[in-house]
C-alpha cells in the first residue's frame, strides 16, 4: 500500500511543481495520440458511414474483419510498422523511424478499425431512420454520407473518444517504432514501462495516475465542448 | 415552376410490387392526371402505401411499366413524399425544411429564408430554431409537409399524414393540403379515415386486396360505389 500512497505524493509533486520533464512527455502523449485519432477519424468515420448505406457482395465479410481488426494487437502492428520504416523496409528513406510521426502512423493503424467499427454501428441506426427519407429526396451517395456524418456527430463523438482511449493508454506498438528516447520519442506510456523495469515504482505510478487524470481530463472536455448531455436524444 | 414541363400524367400499366416471393400489389393499371385531391382508401393491408411508394418510386416494380410523361429524373425532382411516421432529421425546424433545397445545391441561406417562410406558411414560425425531434406529432407531421412542399412539388404523395394525430393537428394539416392543392399541387394521400377522405377527395381510389378495385369521382363513389366490397368497406363492414 505504501507504494501507491508514495505514488500517489509523487505524482502531486509532479503536477504541483509543473516538472518540466514531465509536461514534455504529457505534451508528447497528448500530441501522438490526438493527431493519431484525428487521422483515424477522417478515414474510419466516413468508413463506418459508407459500410452502413452501400449493399455489395461481401459486406457482412469486410464488417466481420473490421470488428476483428479492433482486437490488432499494438505489438504485432509496431513489429510491422519498424519493418516498414526500417532502413532496409520499403519506407526506410523516409527516415521516419524512432520519430513521434512513426508512432502516429502506428497508432493510426490501431485505432482505424475501432473508429470504423463504432461509427458503422452508429450510423447503421441513423441511416434505418433516414432511408426512406433520403432516398425519396434522391441524395446522392456523398450527400448521404455526408448528412449521416453531421447529423450523428455526437454519436460520432463516441467513436473518436473510443480510439483516443484505445490510444492515449497503448505502449506496445509505440514503443517498438519510437524506442522510448528521452526528450524525442518517450511519452507516458513508455516512461510507465521503463520506470517499472527501473523498479521506481512511486514514479511509474505517479505517471499511471497522471495518464489516467489526462484521460478523464480529454473526455470531460470533449463532453463539455460538444454538450453531449444537452439537447435530450442529440 | 412556370417553366417546367408537366410531369403529368403518370401511366402505371400491369405493375406489380413483390416483397421477398410475396405478392404485395397489382397488377395495377391507372393513369394519374389533371388536378385536385386523389385519396387512396381500403382496408389495412390492402396495398395502400405500397402504391403510393410504388408511383413516388420508393418501391421496386417486380413487373409491369411505369411511365411519367417526362424524364424519371426530372419527374423525381417534381415530387414528393410525406410518411406516415415523420421523419425528423437530428436538426432544427429551419434546417430540417431547408434541408431538400440544399440537397439541389440551392445555397443555404437562400434555402434557410424558403424553409423560414414554410414554417410561418404550416404554423411553426416561432418554432424555427427548435431541435425537429422534441416536437409534438402534429408539429412533426406540420413539419414534414413543409419539407415536402418547399420544394415546390408537382405531385405530392402522402401516406396516411394524419394518422394518430388529434382533431385541431388533422385540421391545420388538411387546411395546408387545400392550400397546396390550390396552387397546383396535384395531391395524392392514403387515409383510413373515411370522414377524412369526404372532406378532401375529389377522386377516390379504393385499393383492396393489392387491387385498385375502382376509381370514381368522390361524389359518385361515396353515393355508391360500383363494387360490393367498396360498399361493405363504406358501411363500416370488415372487408375480407
Amino acid at each position: 500500500m505504501s507504494d501507491i500512497a508514495d505514488g500517489f505524493a509523487t505524482a502531486a509533486r509532479l503536477v504541483v511543481s509543473l516538472d518540466p520533464e514531465l509536461i514534455e512527455i504529457t505534451l508528447r502523449s497528448l500530441h501522438v495520440t490526438l493527431s493519431a485519432t484525428a487521422v483515424a477519424s477522417v478515414i474510419g468515420l466516413p468508413l463506418g458511414a459508407w459500410l452502413a448505406i452501400t449493399r455489395f457482395p461481401g459486406r457482412r465479410y469486410v464488417i466481420a474483419l473490421l470488428n476483428a481488426l479492433m482486437g490488432l494487437p499494438p505489438v504485432v502492428v509496431g513489429l510491422i510498422v519498424y519493418i516498414m520504416l526500417s532502413r532496409s523496409g520499403p519506407f526506410g528513406v523516409l527516415g521516419l523511424l524512432f520519430t513521434p510521426t512513426a508512432m502516429i502512423i502506428a497508432q493510426v493503424i490501431i485505432i482505424t478499425p475501432l473508429v470504423a467499427s463504432v461509427a458503422h454501428q452508429a450510423m447503421r441506426e441513423l441511416w434505418a431512420d433516414y432511408h426512406d427519407l433520403l432516398i425519396s429526396l434522391h441524395a446522392s451517395r456523398r450527400q448521404r454520407i455526408a448528412t449521416l456524418v453531421w447529423d450523428g456527430r455526437r454519436t460520432l463523438l463516441t467513436a473518436q473518444l473510443a480510439g483516443f482511449g484505445r490510444g492515449i493508454g497503448e505502449v506496445g506498438a509505440i514503443m517498438i517504432v519510437g524506442g522510448n528516447i528521452d526528450n524525442a520519442t518517450r511519452v507516458l506510456t513508455s516512461a510507465i514501462s521503463l520506470e517499472t523495469g527501473r523498479g521506481e515504482f512511486a514514479l511509474a505510478l505517479a505517471l499511471g495516475f497522471i495518464l489516467i487524470g489526462l484521460a478523464v481530463v480529454v473526455n470531460l472536455c470533449i463532453h463539455v465542448l460538444s454538450r453531449t448531455e444537452q439537447g435530450s436524444r442529440w | 415552376m412556370v417553366n417546367e414541363h408537366n410531369i403529368l400524367p403518370l401511366t402505371l400499366r400491369e405493375i406489380t410490387v413483390k416483397r421477398r416471393g410475396k405478392h404485395i400489389l397489382g397488377p395495377v393499371s391507372l393513369t394519374l392526371q389533371g388536378k385536385g385531391i386523389s385519396v387512396v382508401v381500403g382496408p389495412n393491408g390492402s396495398g395502400k402505401t405500397t402504391l403510393l411508394r410504388a408511383m413516388h418510386g420508393l418501391d421496386r416494380i417486380s413487373a409491369g411499366h411505369k411511365a411519367w410523361a417526362v424524364s424519371d429524373a426530372q419527374a423525381h425532382a417534381a415530387q414528393s413524399f410525406v410518411f406516415q411516421a415523420p421523419i425528423m432529421m437530428r436538426r432544427t425546424v429551419r434546417d430540417n425544411i431547408a434541408y431538400p433545397l440544399v440537397l439541389r445545391g440551392v445555397n443555404r441561406r437562400d434555402a434557410r429564408a424558403a424553409a423560414d417562410v414554410w414554417a410561418a406558411r404550416v404554423g411553426l414560425g416561432s418554432a424555427v430554431l427548435r431541435a425537429a425531434t422534441v416536437l409534438s406529432g402534429g408539429e412533426k407531421q406540420k413539419l414534414a409537409l413543409a419539407r415536402a412542399l418547399v420544394t415546390a412539388p408537382q405531385v405530392l404523395f402522402l401516406d396516411e399524414p394524419c394518422a394518430n394525430l388529434d382533431g385541431h393537428a388533422t385540421q391545420e394539416i388538411e387546411a395546408i393540403l387545400h392550400a397546396a392543392c390550390a396552387d397546383g399541387t396535384r395531391v395524392v394521400m392514403s387515409t383510413h379515415d373515411l370522414g377524412q377522405a369526404r372532406r378532401l377527395a375529389d377522386e377516390v381510389l379504393f385499393v383492396h386486396a393489392g387491387q385498385v378495385v375502382e376509381i370514381l369521382p368522390a361524389a359518385v363513389f361515396f353515393a355508391g360505389p360500383a363494387s360490393a366490397q367498396a360498399a361493405a368497406f363504406l358501411n363500416g363492414d370488415l372487408v375480407l
